[in-house]
């Protein structure tokens, strides 16, 4: 009796913290959806917690009203893509070689990649590359710099090493190339291994920041990270200011921005529950080599 | 395996003197499409990797850019001897070290705990639907979860500062008050990163052998008494080698985050040497200097970090204890 006591107290314990601990991952997204599908006036006497109150689609139909924010959307989902598909061609085609215990040379070229991990060097010189190949302002910027991870690199070399030797070496004595073994055998046995690399690089694609920043000042190649900056930075400048009572508060800018970061985060919420089961299979190959 | 075949076919064709030139064309005759594919990857890691430890020349050189890296003169160490008498540098530098120490104190405990209390649920499908959810912040933008800040903690229509003034706090300025400002780029970390580390912890723990939790029930053991004597023994390695991994990254600092949730009001606590290096070299266009300060960031970053290394792969062989 007293020990079923103590496990229902403990149940309800750690499901409490659950609990709290999915709602507070929860509510910030919340609000920041309420405050986007309320009015005016329900934002301005604070009555938006987190459920929209006086339901106002007003700022969602100035966000796409404004030609830039769509566009900018379509642009990072056709640069994402291509960066996407570009990275795990290269990842693939560095791994596979890498992936062979007696490729003469091996060690020699890993070295040379690993050294990448811990030495690199950094912004400045990042940006007098990118300017001296005449990439500012390009779309290339974006996507060349980026191209392979070493550590997404590792994580498919070990994968390939770990598949049983004896389909390849069948191929191989059938007269197979190299090429055929890769794309026919090796590759399709991967896939899902190759599903959660492709998530990573197209997250981080879709989410990274600073180069946008440093490269490109052409509105029309805006990234909708760089897009939505400007608009939470300009308000964030009304903020200090009214913090400062130098300036009447304006709610407005409140849902805008508000309906800025929702249409940047939307995407996202849509294709994540879709993805998610591969990416657990991906951290553990990933936390098995690390 | 499949090249000793090849030398041997080569061995009988050729004789054993056979010239290390006809074994070496043979060799490559085979496998030649494996150095093809390593073209673009290597073509890749020296012109986008390599080429800029070159440009890291200009931290020793007064550059300017029509000499280009190679034709600006020496000067004999004066970019360093002048961001070491810069007062922003050390700045920089304390900023990244105590928020980095802020990340490790909150934000490594954090997932470890998450994932003990995980893996005490019962109810799978629950527990899958609270993982989902835990994990989804890992996968928004710091300029997202800044923008989602921005908004959570507003004086005017923040949830957060609603709530305290009904309890008759505040408001409290969390982005424009240095020591609200700590509290809120720790949290963020802790929100955005928590869940996804408790990934690997998880894995630890379902990797214990399930006879050891058997046989404490069997001894009358209690759920809190079998966390502390079993599940944290068992993973006490997963644990030590990530801190080790972590503290060996306690000088490297990403950009976005402190870019995202920084403002001028906070720059005194706020400007971190990433975010330092990108006003110096690309707003006011000193490239020397901002190359220097991340220079010297290498390579601090590269002794911790093979130090880092190093350790973990000795107790990760000699397991621990």
């Amino acid at each position: 009796m007293d020990t079923n006591m103590k496990n229902k107290i403990f149940d309800m314990t750690i499901n409490v913290i659950i609990v709290l601990a999915v709602l507070a991952c929860l509510i910030p997204m919340l609000h920041v959806a309420s405050i986007s599908l309320s009015s005016n006036a329900a934002i301005l006497s604070r009555r938006v917690f987190i459920w929209p109150v006086e339901i106002n689609l007003d700022a969602y139909k100035v966000v796409l009203s404004d030609s830039s924010m769509t566009k900018s959307l379509l642009f990072t989902v056709q640069l994402t893509l291509v960066h996407t598909v570009l990275c795990m061609v290269m990842t693939i085609l560095a791994a596979y070689p890498l992936s062979k215990n007696n490729l003469k040379g091996r060690n020699f070229f890993l070295l040379i990649i690993i050294i990448t991990m811990f030495f690199s060097g950094g912004m400045i010189p990042d940006y007098l590359l990118i300017k001296n190949l005449n990439l500012l302002n390009s779309f290339w910027a974006l996507v060349l710099p980026g191209l392979i991870s070493a550590f997404n690199m590792i994580v498919l070399k070990t994968f390939f090493s770990n598949l049983p030797d004896s389909l390849e070496e069948s191929a191989l004595i059938d007269g197979a190339s190299y090429l055929t073994i890769l794309v026919r055998i090796v590759l399709p046995l991967s896939l899902p291994v190759l599903a959660t690399l492709s998530l990573f690089y197209a997250v981080g694609r879709w989410n990274y920041f600073m180069d946008s920043l440093l490269y490109i000042t052409d509105s029309k190649l805006f990234p909708i990270q760089l897009k939505i900056y400007q608009i939470i930075y300009n308000n964030m400048q009304l903020e200090i200011s009214a913090a400062e009572g130098t300036m009447a508060s304006n709610l407005l800018p409140e849902s805008l921005k508000a309906a800025s970061v929702m249409f940047a985060t939307i995407p996202i919420l849509i294709v994540y529950p879709w993805l998610q089961r591969y990416f657990i299979s991906g951290i553990m190959i990933g936390a098995i080599k690390g | 395996m499949h090249n000793t075949d090849i030398k041997t076919v080569a061995d009988v064709k050729t004789g054993p003197k056979a010239s290390r030139l006809s074994k070496f064309l043979s060799y490559m005759r085979d496998h030649y499409i494996l150095y093809l594919f390593l073209v673009l990857p290597i073509a890749y890691f020296i012109i986008f990797k390599y080429v800029p430890m070159y440009g890291l020349l200009i931290a020793f050189k007064d550059y300017n850019m029509f000499d280009g890296i190679f034709r600006s003169p020496w000067n004999n160490f004066a970019t360093f001897k002048e961001i070491f008498a810069m007062n922003e540098f050390y700045r920089a530098v304390r900023n990244t070290l105590i928020l980095n120490s802020l990340d490790l104190i909150a934000g490594f405990p954090a997932p470890i705990i998450l994932a003990i209390i995980l893996s005490e649920l019962s109810n799978q499908s629950y527990k899958k639907v609270s993982q989902t959810i835990l994990y989804l912040p890992h996968f928004l933008s710091w300029i997202v979860i800044g923008g989602l800040a921005i908004q959570l903690l507003s004086t005017q229509s923040g949830l957060v500062n609603i709530l305290l003034e009904k309890l008759g706090i505040g408001p409290i300025n969390f982005l424009t008050e240095k020591t609200p400002w700590y509290i809120t780029y720790t949290l963020f970390g802790v929100w955005q990163s928590a869940g996804w580390n408790a990934i690997i912890y998880l894995a630890a723990i379902a990797g214990i052998n399930p006879e050891l939790f058997e046989a404490a029930t069997v001894d009358g053991a209690g759920r809190l008494r079998k966390i502390w004597h079993i599940t944290l023994p068992c993973i006490k390695p997963t644990i030590i080698i990530l801190l080790i991994l972590n503290v060996g990254r306690i000088t490297q600092i990403g950009f976005d985050r402190p870019y995202a949730m920084g403002n001028h009001l906070v720059n005194d606590v706020s400007d971190v040497i990433s975010t330092f290096v990108y006003r110096v070299g690309l707003r006011s266009g000193r490239f020397s200097t901002a190359t220097a300060v991340g220079f010297f960031q290498s390579v601090i970053g590269m002794v911790f970090l093979l130090a880092a290394n190093y350790i973990a792969e000795k107790v990760g062989e000699e397991g621990i204890w």
